[in-house]
Parts: C-alpha cells; sequence; structure tokens
C-alpha cells in the first residue's frame, strides 16, 4: 500500500509542474504589457519602469520564472493589493472557512445522494425514480448564484428562518480557536450557543453549493445500483430470502459506489471553484469571496496564489480518491 | 427513421429539442416577438419595478425595462456566446485530440500533458482571471471559455482516434498509402463524430451557465445589455421586494441549460445504448 501512494503522488509531479508553468504565463504573457497592468491606470512612465524593474520584468522569461518557482517553493506570493498583507498568510486564514463550506457541502451531497440514488433505482421506472431524475438535471442546470439569490430572499429576507449572510453574527466574538475552523472551535471551547450560531449560517451557503454535486452523485449511485442488481449475486440472495434492506444496503451499495468515488473525487475541484460564486454571495469569509475580491481589483498576486492552491487541492483529492477506490475494490491494489 | 422514432420514445429527451428549437428561435426572431423590443436600451423611470401584470408578464426592472422583453432580447446573447466558444473550442480541441490519438511519439505525450494541465485547473477561476486580464466584455468572455474548454474535446477525440487506430480499414487506408490529413479528417473524424455532438450540445448548456456567472460578476456583457445573468446582479439592491426582477431572468437561465443538457443526454442513450439513463 506505501508504494501504492508514493508511486501515485509522482504521477502528480508533471502536472502540478505543468500548472506552474500555466499560472506563469498567464500573468506574464496575456497582458500586452505587465507592468502597465500592474502599475494600474493612472501609472506615469517612471511608475511603469520601476515596477518592471522591482518585479524583475527586464528580465529574460525563463530567468523570470526560474525567480517565480523560488518564490512559489518558499511560499513567498507577495503582498496582496487591496488587504495590503502577504497573500499566503490571507490565504492561510480564510482556508479553513472554505473547507468548512465545502465539506459541508460535501457531506450533504453524500448523505442526501447516495441513499436518493439507491431510492430511485429501487423504483426504477417509478414515480420516485421519476421526480429524482427531473430533480437531478434541474440541480445540474441550475446556476449557482441565482440559486442563492431565491433562497435567500425566501429563508432569509421573508421568512427570516436563516440568516442572510456571514459565517457567525454580528457583535458575536468568536472563539479563538486552535484550528482555525469556526464550528470546531466552537464545540472546542464548549460554547453551544456559537456553535448553534453558526451552524444556521452554514445551511443556505452549503445547500446551494451542495446541489450540483447532489445531481451528479444521486445520478451515479441509481446507475451504479441498477446495474448491481442484475448481478447473478442478487438473484441468489434474493432466492434464497435474504433480507432485501441489507442485501441493498450492504452489498449492492458496496459494489455499486467505485463509479460515484470517482465523481465524488471530481466534484471536489467543482466545490472549490463554485465556493466562489456562493462565498461572494453570501458574504462567507473564505477564499472564494477573496478570490472574487481580487479579480474584481485586477489582483494579480492573488489570481495566481488562487489558481495554484484550487489546483494543489485538486491533485490531493484525486490521490486521496485513488487511495479510496483501492480500499473499496481490492483488485484495483494489485493492477496498479 | 428507427433512430428517429427511438428518439421520439424518450420523453425528456424530446421536451430538451423542444427547449433548445425554443431558444434558437428568441434568438432569431427575437427582435420581432419581444413586446418592447425598444427596451433593449431604453429606460423609463415612470415605470419601473411594476410587479408582473398583463401589460407586463414578468414585470419592469429597476430602468421600467419590460423585463419579459429584455429575457426573450437575451437568448440572442446568450447562445452567440454559447455557439461561438463551443465551435471554437472544438476548433482547436478536435484537431489536436486527432494528431494526439493518431501519431507516436513526443508530440502527443505533450499534447495531452498540456491538455490534463487545464482540465485540472479551476475553470470557472481561469475564465474569471482571463476575462479580468483581457478587459472585462463579452469578447474576453468568449475567449476565455474557449480557453478553458477546448480540452473536453481533445480528451474525446484522444480516446476515440486511439481506439480507431488499430481498426483493419485505417491498416487498408495506409495500405494504398492515403495521406494521413486524409485518413485523420476523412475517416476516423466521421467514426468519432457522434461523442463529439453529445460533448458539444452539452457544452453549449454549461457555456451558457458559466457566461451567465460571468455576466453576474460583471466580467461578461456590459450594461445595457439584455443579458441573463447580468439582471440577476441588476436585482440585488431590489429584493426582496421586487421579487420578479430576480427570478425571470434566473428562469431564463435553468430552462435554457436544462434544455440543452437533456437533449444531450438523449443524444448520449441515442449513440451509446450501454450509458442508456432509463435502464
Amino acid at each position: 500500500m506505501p508504494g501504492f501512494i508514493l508511486r501515485r503522488a509522482l504521477l502528480v509531479l508533471p502536472s502540478l509542474f505543468g500548472l506552474l508553468v500555466v499560472c506563469f504565463l498567464l500573468i506574464r504573457l496575456i497582458p500586452a504589457d505587465p507592468a502597465v497592468a500592474l502599475a494600474g491606470d493612472n501609472a506615469t512612465p517612471a511608475q511603469i519602469e520601476a515596477i518592471r524593474r522591482s518585479y524583475g520584468l527586464d528580465q529574460p522569461l525563463p530567468v523570470q520564472f526560474g525567480r517565480y518557482l523560488m518564490d512559489v517553493a518558499r511560499l513567498d506570493f507577495g503582498t496582496s493589493q487591496f488587504s495590503g498583507r502577504a497573500v499566503a498568510e490571507d490565504l492561510a486564514q480564510r482556508l479553513p472557512a472554505t473547507l468548512e463550506l465545502t465539506v459541508a457541502a460535501l457531506l450533504l451531497g453524500v448523505g442526501l445522494g447516495i441513499p436518493l440514488g439507491v431510492l430511485a433505482a429501487v423504483h426504477h421506472n417509478r414515480w420516485p425514480d421519476f421526480l429524482l431524475r427531473v430533480v437531478s438535471v434541474a440541480g445540474i442546470a441550475v446556476a449557482a448564484f441565482w440559486l442563492a439569490i431565491m433562497l435567500q430572499m425566501l429563508f432569509a429576507m421573508r421568512l427570516g428562518w436563516l440568516p442572510l449572510r456571514g459565517q457567525i453574527s454580528a457583535g458575536v466574538t468568536p472563539p479563538a480557536g486552535p484550528t482555525g475552523f469556526l464550528t470546531l472551535d466552537c464545540l472546542l471551547a464548549g460554547r453551544l450557543d456559537l456553535l448553534a450560531d453558526a451552524l444556521r449560517h452554514l445551511v443556505l451557503p452549503a445547500v446551494t453549493l451542495s446541489l450540483g454535486g447532489l445531481a451528479t452523485i444521486t445520478r451515479f449511485t441509481r446507475a451504479g445500483v441498477l446495474d448491481t442488481l442484475q448481478k447473478d449475486f442478487v438473484t441468489y440472495e434474493r432466492a434464497v430470502g435474504y433480507p432485501r434492506g441489507r442485501l441493498i444496503w450492504l452489498y449492492v451499495l458496496r459494489n455499486s459506489v467505485v463509479a460515484t468515488v470517482t465523481q465524488i473525487g471530481l466534484l471536489f475541484g467543482g466545490l472549490m471553484a463554485g465556493a466562489v460564486v456562493v462565498e461572494s454571495i453570501y458574504d462567507w469569509p473564505g477564499i472564494g469571496s477573496y478570490t472574487v475580491q481580487a479579480i474584481l481589483t485586477a489582483d494579480s498576486k492573488v489570481m495566481l496564489a488562487v489558481t495554484l492552491l484550487i489546483g494543489l487541492i485538486y491533485a490531493v483529492v484525486n490521490i486521496l480518491t485513488d487511495l479510496v477506490h483501492a480500499l473499496i475494490d481490492p483488485r484495483l491494489r494489485e493492477t496498479r | 427513421m428507427l433512430v428517429l422514432r427511438k428518439f421520439l420514445r424518450d420523453i425528456p429527451a424530446v421536451a430538451g429539442a423542444l427547449i433548445v428549437l425554443l431558444v434558437l428561435l428568441l434568438a432569431i426572431l427575437g427582435p420581432w416577438i419581444a413586446p418592447y423590443p425598444e427596451d433593449a436600451a431604453a429606460s423609463h423611470l415612470l415605470r419601473r419595478l411594476r410587479p408582473p401584470s398583463a401589460a407586463f408578464p414578468f414585470g419592469t426592472d429597476n430602468l421600467g425595462r419590460d423585463i419579459l422583453s429584455r429575457v426573450i432580447l437575451g437568448a440572442r446573447g446568450a447562445l452567440t456566446v454559447s455557439l461561438t466558444v463551443v465551435a471554437a473550442a472544438m476548433a482547436i480541441g478536435v484537431p489536436l485530440g486527432l494528431v494526439a490519438g493518431y501519431a507516436r511519439g513526443v508530440v502527443p505525450e505533450l499534447i495531452m500533458r498540456v491538455t490534463d494541465v487545464f482540465l485540472a485547473l479551476p475553470q470557472l477561476i481561469l475564465a474569471l482571471a482571463l476575462a479580468q486580464l483581457l478587459g472585462p466584455s463579452v469578447e474576453s468572455a468568449m475567449l476565455a471559455l474557449t480557453l478553458t474548454y477546448w480540452p473536453f474535446f481533445t480528451r474525446i477525440v484522444h480516446a476515440e482516434t486511439q481506439r480507431l487506430r488499430g481498426a483493419l480499414f485505417v491498416d487498408a487506408l495506409q495500405g494504398i498509402g492515403a495521406s494521413t490529413p486524409r485518413i485523420l479528417f476523412l475517416h476516423i473524424l466521421p467514426n468519432a463524430l457522434s461523442p463529439i455532438i453529445v460533448r458539444a450540445t452539452i457544452g453549449l448548456g454549461f457555456t451558457i451557465l458559466v457566461a451567465a456567472v460571468l455576466g453576474f460578476l460583471g466580467m461578461g456583457a456590459t450594461p445595457p445589455d439584455p443579458d441573463w445573468g447580468l439582471a440577476v446582479a441588476q436585482s440585488r439592491g431590489y429584493l426582496p421586494n421586487a421579487w420578479w426582477f430576480a427570478t425571470f431572468p434566473g428562469l431564463a437561465i435553468l430552462v435554457a441549460v436544462l434544455g440543452f443538457n437533456l437533449l444531450g443526454d438523449g443524444l448520449r442513450d441515442l449513440v451509446d445504448p450501454r450509458l442508456r439513463r432509463s435502464r
């Protein structure tokens, strides 16, 4: 198993290098003159020249790339233009909020999607199946920003059941906990009242973010279970009178979720990107809203660092997905 | 005709085809169908934020413009963006996939590595970053979306070409001395066409969705364009009272994307019966 992990991790290295090259070229080649772009609209020629020199833009491209690699290796992404702090510092501070949101969305997607998929498969071509199919296609087609606004309008503005925005109520001092994850810190500090407040703030963003994933997971689980239900072992177990519930939820499900696990891995990248939109609408203090601010203010250093970070998370999740595969399906451990 | 009959029995796919047809018609005939075609740019401050009524079925927006008209007029922009992006992405992705799947050596390896890198990048963020670097406009948005969508075609065409490269008819063509471009474009490409069409159909819906996000964040269409995403963004200051302002443009996005997705799913079932949803 350790050998398998190592080999899988090494396969990621070329992709990561490619990611670095793309990020680097993006900022160096797209604007006609990056120094002008960095200096902003009202810069004098002397200021532009100063920026060109201080960013090393007067050096040949390979030299610039070498410097960029060194900076990345030292986690030095420069200073953000709008927050005035080191980009790495900002990202580290905001990452827990985004992870909290994406994990909550993923839990919702998996926790609801797999049972719903099984339900649709068991009631194949009857009304629960039709209903779930329509909902799952719509779940992929809906624009997250619109859904977020609709949910805000209904549950926060009209009904007042849930908070409109933010991660915790204004005027409340969250515990300066050890982990940086708000819900976890509230729990560790024993502040159940704050935990309830934080969870209430989490509901709408997590539901919005989870919908696309929920739809995909439902679809793939349904297809997998339908496939497995036709296998000989299922016919046999049914014939000998094995309890139907146990058969489906234990044995059929385990044989059906391989494709779903792949999708969950792929989804995580999509969730990180979806968080950009969802966070900016709900004022969630994570990386997504930070990215939108960066893009609106053309803060190229933040954009680069975020692209790199999400690409990295994506790569790590891909490795984890393969590991989970190997755990579910022992045959894969041998062949790869 | 057996194919057509099979397709017509797939109710969701037919519904998708009808929606796509409707969006196409609105895009072509929009200015003649819309009740107030001048509302693409005009403003009528005396009738701003009116709720839905017989005269304005979807209500009016913050500048008194008829929302139904602007939803209808928005179809043309949405479809122009998505058709352009998917066509351009195909023009880049398909030849690369053919070469990568057919040739041997360093070039195919390089193409597929680059494709993998682009597929691993967060697409929306890359598109947003590119659109900002190029200067926010519809053209930048289209370029950014194209640059992030071509790898999907490369991967599909690569897999198909690799499968077909060993086929007997390719051996025969090589034997009688057919040129490589001839084999690739006249013989392999037609055989790989169905997955490309399926991907393109789903891609059209996906592009409408991402373009709407760009418009919403101010990185795509610019006022006073009747853009669906932009309209939702403009509505945010008038909620929850002017609920119709946000609701109908968003519904337009949902219905249009749903149409392309249902049609794409239906086409996939026709092309590859193993993947049939209704099984």
